[in-house]
């Protein structure tokens, strides 16, 4: 039965990760912002209430951790899981602040990586850990199918050689999963992942960013010279299967592409929020029932972002409800990513005009949040990559057609 | 124990830094205050100086861990009231598994736009570009829409329908599943049928014994909603037609446009400003002072578009469709934009479909032009925004029929598919280039047709 509301029994958690966006997030949004690079020492304190609960059971994938695809058959009911309540809790916890929810201990994407490849010996093994996602080289950015990092098996260890770049919390981290390739020769389906572990003499974090946004998030430049791990410490399989191709590495695409398009929809929502009230403030209502064009072009332009905005919000929870229920979600995947993306911008940048040198000044966070949303259109796939899969999908191209 | 809640103040400034961004209506619940307190503590160096800051995580932990536990029961109980206080409001609103997010239609919705996606395909789409040219329905497909049941689909069964419950989704997928053959039809095939639903829904006993046996029986009668008038930046809650009391009736002054099938139609409901409320009037087409007159538009020309003038049109009181105060006329425009919104759904969805054809076989530079970003990126957008325009319809229709608030819903779905759905109208003609200009293909006339959205108020409901 078609249904498009907050499901109840998530709406508890949704409740919750609000109050924690607003009196834990929220208060030290600025001063993160300010001073990048500095270890936002409130979230240990957010993180171990965040273990609690999880284990009070009253929180079903409250964060990154929660998108692997359970086994199992219950087939015939429709179900509101894992992967619906970490869009919704990411949004909220997006609302309070994205830099913040990017440098959660124990949340990172490559908690993600690990849910959706890794075997059970490994899920079990890695539990707890706090592990950040190196995919990106400063030659290969968007065509990661090319990354040139090498993993070359000696003995019982895999030993790692090449430069990571845009390492989203690999300082802080107790472990970054690196995609490294076993034969550059194979194309693809050579691409594995790598879990190195924090201290690990091979790996070095030679710098990090100063960035447009999303600054309480660290991002790191990390080296591998001869980094020696242990064989077992490959997530997934080690075997080279030319036909499933790059298929292993990119589900993890699946999985994480809604939880970015959650920080969009989250961030957006703050700025629609705010603005909402300094422009009923400064006398201006939002008519629903009124035609736009009747109403002033501040409302006119509220109703369009309010409307983009649902429609993001809408595509995240079909692509994550999808999830839940076994469905294949790529297309989906990508078309909540690619909306949320360009909405994110276009509302955070959209409230900052109407809100005047309010809004441009560092005051109000407004300014902040049109700063953090850009890296949304561009991490875990840009705006034009998304495009692509979806454009490959419909139209069933192969990436040697449409390039 | 008292409740603490602690509602935030803006200063009539507005931009204070250390409100952190929260709007006015923000307030902390009582976990929101736990939790500010425990940012206090965790941003004090106070813990780090005398060496407690694990411990104090760890504290924090269990206490999260047995106090959240407490929220989580709280918080399903208030739901369930919230849930009581809700219904009600319809007596047919939709039942069944509430409040799991779900895109499945039930298996009475699926059948039914199987059923009419057959009809679309094989009787309305080989009829559409002829029935645009001709400004007019073909009796046969209208018969054909007939047999399946469109003007009874919003009744109830004890009015002699076919639906258990409120039909607003059930509606929506068919109008949809129908724009997906054409627009215009789609409009003409649906007119007699929404007022039909509107008599069941807002209409008296004696109003439904009187109309509704009609729409049932065999012949249905051709019937029209008039709301739109031919006004610059016309608002449909405020019409300049008007209703004045004269005896124990009403005396009716003002022009309807864009009235489906106005020519043939044996029944109007009206919109007319009463005592300063918007109101509907059922209007026989017998009646003294009524004008008909064709009016040709841009596009949805199989529904045989027309022009209503009402000069000194007498009404007796029982006329009067549903409340005098605005609420039902609110509604019915709500339900009306819903209609438009999910035939926008489905002409884009025929635009989306004959480009994603055309664009693999037509060659330039030697090679299909999907195979070129610019061509294939255009494609993707269509696609997207359609699913868009289609959830945020589905999501105003599904609370409709549950008998909820839609005033929200409905806008930003009809300002979305309003643009969006233009956009795409847009798009498949320029996908096309020259061959999209001309009527050998159907994308122009699907142009024309989805410039129709956000104007026409009112010729259909669901």
């Amino acid at each position: 039965m078609i249904n498009l509301e907050t499901p109840k029994k998530h709406r508890v958690l949704v409740d919750q990760a609000h109050q924690v966006a607003m009196n834990m997030l929220r208060p030290i949004s600025r001063k993160y912002d300010r001073a990048e690079h500095e270890y936002p020492k409130e979230l240990d304190m957010l993180a171990a209430m965040i273990d609690g609960l999880s284990e009070s059971g009253s929180s079903e994938g409250a964060g990154a951790a929660g998108v692997r695809r359970e086994e199992g058959t219950d087939e015939g009911t429709v179900k509101n899981g894992a992967n619906l309540a970490s869009v919704l809790s990411i949004a909220e916890m997006c609302w309070g602040d994205t830099g913040l929810l990017l440098s959660m201990p124990r949340q990172g994407l490559g908690n993600s990586a690990i849910a959706s490849v890794a075997n059970e010996e490994q899920l079990e093994r890695f539990a707890g850990t706090w592990a950040a996602m190196a995919i990106t080289e400063p030659g290969t950015g968007s065509d990661s199918a090319s990354i040139s990092t090498t993993a070359r098996l000696d003995g019982d260890e895999y030993v790692l050689n090449g430069e990571k770049i845009y390492v989203t919390s690999g300082d802080r981290a107790d472990s970054v999963v690196v995609w490294a390739t076993l034969d550059k020769s194979l194309g693809r389906a050579a691409i594995k992942s790598f879990l190195v572990r924090k201290g690990n003499p091979g790996m070095k974090v030679e710098r990090l960013e100063h960035k447009l946004g999303i600054r309480a998030s660290d991002t790191a430049a990390i080296t591998f010279t001869d980094c020696r791990v242990p064989a077992e410490d490959l997530l997934g399989s080690p075997e080279i299967d030319v036909k499933q191709g790059f298929a292993g590495a990119m589900a993890t695409f699946d999985n994480t592409r809604p939880l970015v398009a959650a920080m969009a929809v989250g961030c957006a929502r703050a700025s629609l929020d705010l603005t909402r009230d300094l422009l009923a403030q400064a006398g201006i209502e939002v008519d629903y029932d009124r035609p736009a064009q009747v109403q002033s072009a501040a409302a006119a332009k509220f109703l369009q972002m309010e409307a983009d905005w649902e429609a993001a919000q809408l595509l995240t929870m079909q692509a994550a409800w999808m999830a839940d229920n076994r469905k294949p979600n790529s297309l989906e995947a990508s078309m909540a990513k690619a909306k949320a993306g360009r909405v994110g911008s276009d509302i955070t940048l959209s409230c900052v005009e109407l809100a005047g040198s309010i809004g441009y000044s560092e005051t109000e966070l407004l300014e902040k949040w049109s700063r953090d949303s850009k890296i949304l259109d561009i991490f875990e796939g840009t705006q034009q990559i998304q495009l692509l899969i979806v454009a490959r999908r419909l139209l069933g191209l192969t990436s040697a057609e449409l390039r | 124990m008292s409740l603490i809640t602690d509602t935030f103040k803006r200063g009539s400034m507005g931009g204070s830094g250390d409100r952190h961004g929260l709007a006015s209506g923000e307030s902390r619940d009582p976990i929101g205050l736990a939790i500010a307190g425990l940012n206090k503590l965790a941003q004090s160096d106070l813990i780090d100086r005398v060496g407690l800051r694990r411990q104090t995580e760890r504290l924090v932990f269990t206490a999260t861990r047995s106090g959240f536990r407490t929220a989580t029961v709280a918080g399903r109980q208030f739901g369930k009231v919230q849930r009581r206080s809700a219904a009600g409001q319809r007596p047919v609103a939709t039942s069944g598994p509430r409040g799991v997010f779900d895109l499945t239609p039930t298996e009475d919705e699926q059948m039914l736009v199987d059923v009419v996606t057959d009809y679309a395909t094989e009787v309305v789409r080989p009829a559409a570009a002829d029935a645009d040219e001709a400004c007019a329905a073909p009796d046969a497909v209208l018969a054909a829409g007939q047999e399946i049941g469109l003007p009874i689909l919003g009744l109830p069964e004890s009015l002699g329908g076919i639906s258990e419950e409120r039909s607003a989704m059930a509606g929506a997928l068919v109008a949809e599943a129908l724009a997906r053959g054409d627009m215009g039809l789609a409009v003409a095939a649906l007119a007699p049928g929404s007022v039909a639903t509107a008599i069941g829904l807002w209409g008296t006993a004696s109003q439904q014994e009187t109309y509704l046996p009609a729409f049932t029986g065999e012949d249905a009668p051709v019937a029209a909603l008039a709301l739109t008038e031919p006004t610059v930046l016309f608002d449909v809650l405020s019409p300049a037609t008007t209703a004045t009391r004269d005896g124990d009736g009403f005396v009716l002054e003002g022009v309807k446009t864009a009235v489906v099938r106005g020519a043939e139609a044996e029944l109007f409901v009206v919109g007319a400003q009463l005592d300063g409320s918007p109101t509907l009037f059922l209007v026989e087409s017998g009646t003294e002072g009524l004008t008909v007159e064709g009016d040709p538009s841009m596009g949805v020309r199989a529904a045989s578009l027309a022009r209503l003038e009402l000069t000194g049109v007498r009404v007796p009181a029982e006329a009067v469709l549903g409340t005098t105060d605005g609420a039902t006329y609110a509604e019915c425009v709500r339900l009306s934009r819903l209609a438009w919104c999910a035939l926008a759904v489905g002409t884009g969805q025929a635009v989306l479909d004959y480009v994603t054809g055309y664009v693999n076989e037509r060659e330039a530079f030697g090679e299909p032009i999907s195979h070129r970003q610019a061509v294939a990126f255009m494609v993707a957008d269509i696609a997207i925004e359609l699913q868009s325009m289609r959830l945020l319809t589905y999501k105003a229709a599904s609370r409709a029929a549950a008998g909820k608030d839609f005033a929200r819903e409905v806008a930003l779905a009809r300002q979305l598919c309003a643009s969006k759905g233009m956009k795409i109208g847009l798009d498949g003609v320029q996908l096309l280039g020259g061959h999209g200009f001309v009527k050998e293909h159907p994308v122009e006339r699907w142009y024309r047709d989805l410039r129709a959205v956000g104007i026409m108020e009112g010729s259909v409901l669901v």
